[in-house]
Formats: C-alpha cells, sequence, structure tokens
C-alpha cells in the first residue's frame, strides 16, 4: 500500500486543488480527505455516500436540571468556566454545563453531591466511505468546538487502507490538514511521501520551515511544489533553494492561474480542465513518481 | 470593543484583515495572535519587542511518600495523565488539561499542583498598535489555555482586535467567546462558500453577532453573496483581487502602507463596526 | 509467566496487530498453563487520548511479564518499564508466529519506545 500525503503548513495554498488533480491522474487510487476541519475535496468529487458513521471522543458533562439543588459545587471544581446558572424561580436556581467550554474531565460529575450530572460520550463528528468518478472516497467532518481532529484523521486513513485492501487498489491519495499540530501527525505518520504545497510569500516560507521539521523528524521522504509562484520569483527561488538544503525534493512550480479557481466553479479538478496550471500539475505527478 | 477576526479555512486573508484594521485603526488598538500554533502577524509588522512571559498551567505533582498506589486518580482523569503501577502514580504532564481532579480525588492528599511551561506570550508595540501574540510550544496540545490567558491580557478601555486560528475547532470557539463582534473572512470561492457555512454556524452556536468580508472579489463567482443575502448577513468589506496585494503580501508587506488607495476601505470597515 | 500479544483476532493464528495502545485486543499467553486468553482493548479504541498508557496499566493489572507487539510509542513504554514488563518488537504477521520466535529467544527486548507518540 502507498500513501501520498498532501499538506501545507499554511493554508489556503492550493493544497486541495492539487491533492484532487493527483488524485485524478493516478491509477486506481483511494481518496481521503483529511482536513476534517474544513473538508472541500467533496465538492471537487461530489461522493456518493455509501455508508456513514459517527464519531465519539471523550465526554461531556449534561446537568439534568430537575435533580439539581443549586448547590454550586461543580461550578466550585471546575477550571473552565463551563458552569453557568439560570435562576429557575423568585430566588431560586439551577446550574447548566456550557457543552463549547466544557472540556470533559468529569470533576463536577464526581463531585454533584446530588448525583445530578451525566456523563454521555461527546458526539463530535461524523466520516463517510463514498463513491466518486475516480475512485473511492474517504472522507469526515467534524463538529463545532469539537477537538480531537487528530483520531478522526486515523480513522479516515485506516479506513482508507481498509477500502483500498477490499477492492484491491494499491494507492491511497490524502489531502491532510493545514498546519503542524496532531491533525497532521496523524496524517503524515508511516506515509510513502509527503507533498507540501507552499506559496512564495514570507508566511509561506515561515510555515514550511516548520513543516519541513515535522516530516524530516519522522523520516518522511518529502517533496515540495511551489503554487503561484510568479507572484514573487524571488521568494520561489529562495524557498526551493533552502527546501532542497534541508533535504527535500522539488516536485515542480505551479503559476498564478485564475483556471483554478474556474476548476473549483465548476466541480472540476484543475486537470481535468484545459486550465494553463493543468499541464503544471501534470508535470509534478510525474516528477513525484509515486506509482511508477 | 472587543472583535474577532475568523475565517472557516486558512489561507482567506484573515491575518490580513486583522493587520490592516489595526494599522488604519488610528487610535491605540490591541492586536491580539490567538493562532497560536503558527502565529505570523509579527512578520508583517516588525515593531519593538516590550515583553515576554512564560505561560504555565498546574499540573500534578505526586508525593511518593504519601501515595498508597490506590489508582483513584489514574480512574478519574480522562485524559490518561495519570497512571499507577507498580504501586506508585505517575504523571504525564503533556496530557494533563490542568482540571485540578486528580489532587481532589486523591484519598491520601499525595497529589499537589506545580506548575508546568506551556508557552510564550510576546507583547511589542509599532505605532498605536499593541501586539500580544501567543505561541504554543512545539509537541503542547493545550492551545485553548494558552488562548484563555492571552485573552485574561486585554486591558479594558482599548479596542482589541483578535486574530483567530482557522477552522471552527475548540481554539477557535475559546477565541471567539466574549467577543462583541466576529468578522468572517471569505473568499467568492466554492471552498470558500462552503468553508464559510461552517463558520457561520459556529459564531451562530455561540450566539455572537457578525459579518462577512470577501477578499479577492472578482475572483469566482457571486455564490457568497448569495448565501449572504438569503441569510441576512451583512457584507461588511469586499476586498478586489488584485495582483499587487498579492505581491505585496508575498513581501511581508502591509496593503495599506504600500496601496494607500485601500487604506479607505479599511476606515470604512471601522466606521462599520462602530456602529455596532 | 504471562506474555501479551496484540492481535487483531482472538486465536493463535490470528494477525499481529502492529499498535499497541490502539491495538484490537490482547492475547495473553500462560507459560505455565500452556494456554491463551483473549482480552478486548475496546475501551482504549476510543480513548480521547493516551490509549497506550490505559494499555499499558491493563497489561500490568493481569499481571503480565512481557509484550509483544508490533510498536510501541514513549508514555506506554514509561509505564510498561516501571511495571517490570519487558517489550519486544516485531514484524511477524501471526500471535502463534511471534511466539515461536519468543521461545526461541529470537527477539530482543527493547531498551526504548521505537515509535512516536502518535497514531500510526
Amino acid at each position: 500500500m502507498r500513501e501520498l500525503v498532501v499538506i501545507s503548513g499554511k493554508g489556503g495554498t492550493g493544497k486541495t486543488s492539487v491533492a484532487a488533480s493527483l488524485a485524478v491522474l493516478s491509477d486506481r487510487p483511494v481518496i481521503a480527505d483529511c482536513d476534517v476541519d474544513a473538508a472541500d475535496l467533496h465538492l471537487v468529487f461530489q461522493p456518493v455516500v455509501r455508508e456513514r458513521s459517527e464519531f465519539y471522543s471523550g465526554h461531556r458533562a449534561v446537568i439534568r436540571r430537575n435533580i439539581c439543588t443549586g448547590c454550586g459545587a461543580c461550578r466550585n471544581v471546575c477550571r473552565f468556566d463551563a458552569v453557568g446558572m439560570v435562576d429557575t424561580a423568585p430566588g431560586d436556581s439551577v446550574y447548566f454545563i456550557d457543552s463549547t467550554a466544557c472540556e470533559g474531565c468529569g470533576a463536577c460529575v464526581r463531585f454533584c453531591p446530588a448525583g445530578a450530572i451525566d456523563f454521555p460520550e461527546r458526539h463530535c463528528g461524523q466520516w463517510m466511505v463514498s463513491d466518486t468518478r475516480v475512485g473511492p472516497m474517504v472522507h469526515g467532518r467534524l463538529g463545532t468546538a469539537a477537538e480531537n481532529s487528530g483520531r478522526l484523521v486515523s480513522l479516515i486513513r485506516s479506513e482508507a487502507r481498509r477500502v483500498a485492501n477490499a477492492d484491491d487498489r494499491r494507492s491511497i491519495i490524502i489531502d491532510g490538514p493545514p498546519g503542524i499540530g496532531c491533525p497532521v501527525i496523524a496524517s503524515v505518520t508511516g506515509a510513502t511521501m509527503v507533498l507540501v504545497v507552499t506559496e512564495p510569500t514570507l508566511s509561506g516560507e515561515h510555515d514550511l520551515k516548520r513543516v519541513m521539521e515535522l516530516t524530516a523528524h519522522f523520516q518522511i521522504p518529502t517533496w515540495v511544489a511551489m503554487n503561484k509562484w510568479d507572484i514573487n520569483p524571488e521568494i520561489t527561488l529562495r524557498v526551493e533553494r533552502e527546501a532542497a538544503a534541508s533535504g527535500a525534493k522539488l516536485a515542480g512550480r505551479i503559476r498564478y492561474d485564475p483556471g483554478v479557481t474556474e476548476a473549483q466553479m465548476n466541480g472540476r479538478a484543475v486537470v481535468e480542465t484545459d486550465a494553463p496550471s493543468a499541464y503544471d500539475m501534470a508535470k509534478i505527478w510525474d516528477n513525484l513518481g509515486f506509482q511508477a | 470593543m472587543r472583535l474577532v477576526v475568523a475565517s472557516g479555512k486558512g489561507g482567506t486573508g484573515k491575518t490580513t484583515v486583522a493587520v490592516n484594521l489595526a494599522k488604519s485603526w488610528g487610535s491605540p488598538v490591541q492586536l491580539l495572535d490567538c493562532d497560536v500554533e503558527a502565529p505570523n502577524t509579527r512578520l508583517f509588522l516588525g515593531g519593538t519587542m516590550l515583553e515576554s512571559q512564560v505561560v504555565t498551567i498546574s499540573v500534578p505533582e505526586v508525593n511518593e511518600a504519601l501515595c498508597n498506589g490506590c489508582g483513584e486518580c489514574s480512574r478519574f482523569c480522562e485524559y490518561s495523565a495519570m497512571a499507577c503501577v507498580a504501586g506508585k502514580a505517575m504523571v504525564f504532564v503533556s496530557m494533563c488539561h490542568s482540571c485540578g481532579g486528580c489532587s481532589l480525588v486523591c484519598p491520601t492528599g499525595a497529589i499537589s499542583e506545580v506548575e508546568s511551561r506551556i508557552g510564550t506570550i510576546v507583547t511589542s508595540s509599532f505605532g498605536k498598535t499593541t501586539l500580544l501574540e501567543g505561541i504554543l510550544d512545539v509537541g503542547s496540545t493545550m492551545a485553548p489555555q494558552l488562548i484563555r490567558r492571552l485573552k485574561s491580557l486585554v486591558k479594558s478601555g482599548v479596542p482589541a482586535i483578535l486574530d483567530s486560528p482557522p477552522g471552527t475547532s475548540c481554539p477557535v470557539v475559546t477565541t471567539m467567546k466574549g467577543a462583541d463582534f466576529v468578522i468572517l473572512v471569505t473568499e467568492p470561492t466554492p471552498f470558500g462558500l462552503h468553508d464559510l457555512t461552517l463558520a457561520v454556524a459556529t459564531t451562530r452556536e455561540l450566539g455572537l453577532p457578525f459579518g462577512v468580508v470577501v477578499n479577492r472579489l472578482g475572483i469566482g463567482d457571486d455564490r457568497v453573496h448569495s448565501y449572504c443575502a438569503t441569510e441576512h448577513i451583512q457584507v461588511l468589506l469586499e476586498i478586489p483581487d488584485d495582483r499587487r496585494i498579492a505581491e505585496a503580501y508575498s513581501r511581508g508587506e502591509l496593503m495599506v502602507d504600500v496601496l494607500p488607495e485601500y487604506a479607505g476601505l479599511f476606515a470604512g470597515l471601522r466606521r462599520e463596526l462602530e456602529k455596532r | 509467566m504471562k506474555i501479551a500479544f496484540t492481535t487483531t483476532g482472538d486465536s493463535p493464528d490470528s494477525p499481529l496487530d502492529p499498535r499497541f495502545g490502539r491495538a484490537t485486543g490482547f492475547l495473553v499467553y500462560d507459560t505455565d498453563k500452556d494456554a491463551f486468553e483473549a482480552f478486548s482493548n475496546n475501551q482504549n479504541l476510543n480513548a480521547v487520548q493516551g490509549a497506550g498508557i490505559q494499555a499499558a496499566q491493563n497489561l500490568a493489572s493481569l499481571g503480565v511479564e512481557a509484550l509483544v507487539t508490533g510498536h510501541c510509542g514513549p508514555k506506554a513504554f514509561t509505564v510498561l518499564s516501571r511495571a517490570g514488563i519487558k517489550v519486544y518488537n516485531t514484524g511477524l504477521a501471526t500471535v502463534s508466529g511471534a511466539l515461536n520466535a519468543f521461545r526461541n529467544g529470537e527477539l530482543t527486548a527493547a531498551e526504548s519506545a521505537d515509535s512516536e507518540s502518535h497514531w500510526v
């Protein structure tokens, strides 16, 4: 099984557009959208959902109002300002938990003398196995204020591997999350190769350095592609040199091209259109030699 | 006034809006970089560093002489920050959310709390703007804790602009809480629209008033505008797609500095916000 | 002596699960009784974090002295060492294969964790 993960460090560098094109160019892929915080790949591939599963992680506290005596023990132990008070009658009040502030530590549950606090599992999102014109796709969606996208990312990856095995497919193309946090680590550990899509800006350069420290740490072969390289050819050159010096291979450059947005509006991958940058993306795919 | 600049997806120009708005505010303003995993506001500002302070959280410490190995702490801890083997409790500091529960449940009083570092807050100033930047230590996952500390440093009486992390997860909600108004930055593209709808859902769930800034107007289509019209969301500002803006940004330069014709846009945004 | 194997099944022919904390389950082999006993690792599959720490504590409470698995992260390794459980990393395919290798002295006890503390 081979896994190519497209990540970016900084958000909005065109990572998803590149990942979509690489998925189209590859032979019998499984697609995995691991950017669960802001999943967009489905806008390109219009997946038809085959299976849908709920994602639970951790717990949350819920006060049963009819049992709450209003003693305030929960408020005293909560360090996350998650306990609020409502008046039920003049001079009488009960407490409630603000679920967007609750970190699910369970202290209030433990110390409520009336046993009025439930501690159900926290629903954090969903993940789906779907069919697309390119192949099966595994994707997910994290709920508002949910944590632990790292675990959802690993769930999606392992599901993608299961689907690939069942369907005798050898390649998985993964649209990874932005940043360098837990979800990114969960999306790249053990992968065959990583392609970092960046852009020639100071912040792109800054975030690329951080993301390359991460891939070096996990010893994953890393390629770098410069998107909108012609916005600043000078920084492009500098970033490419720095990337090569720290051990990355250069996958290629993509020109500033309104055709990328055009393709997005038509629900197409760039390489499925005649946009000039389709040529650049095809060349990157060849350079990667991912299925060669 | 406390303003949060947020966006469903990264790279829509959130930091650009926050920084240019702060720079063109005219009177003293506080700018908070709450994107503590990837803070880069300072790349655009330079300025003079005034202070750097270490941020810590309280974590448990086990007094082995008092610990009887009962395991209450490790059974209680939802984050697996405590383990109990070979008759003694042990602590994994990097897992601890600082809830304090273990020291409360310990029957022998063997657990006390000590401070453990999660990041730093750097204060700098440039012109009339004070920048407070949260920087999470690499490897720490305690972004919400750092953001709460950062927000606690806001001085009342001076407007504050908070640059949020992207997305809709926990750190974003922590940043948004207590805001007087949220500015959602998006692009007029299908990806931009989709991620805007997620950000709108989050903002509405928190019951906060909000408006939209459309960046790079001219690319894409009018789907974002029709969505805003249908949902009765005010479009506060439109920033045209101008290659010169992208080029200035690539050099770390501010739009309002190098392209004075755009300064008026941000002055207009300020007036719009102050009506509220 | 009890030896734990991570597995995705419940019999000696089942595959060895390369993961420790988020392994599907454990097969514990008792050398005195020459018998296997299966334990689920369900509660840890859905743990918020620190599945390895929890799994290591569970093995300690079962009185296990050796663990044969694919990879083990640093926190789990710390707990296992504290509990006196030796860790043997192997890429062998099945539990019975790994048990044979263990009996023949082909596996070496690890001196440290061999993977990062994240969801591999």
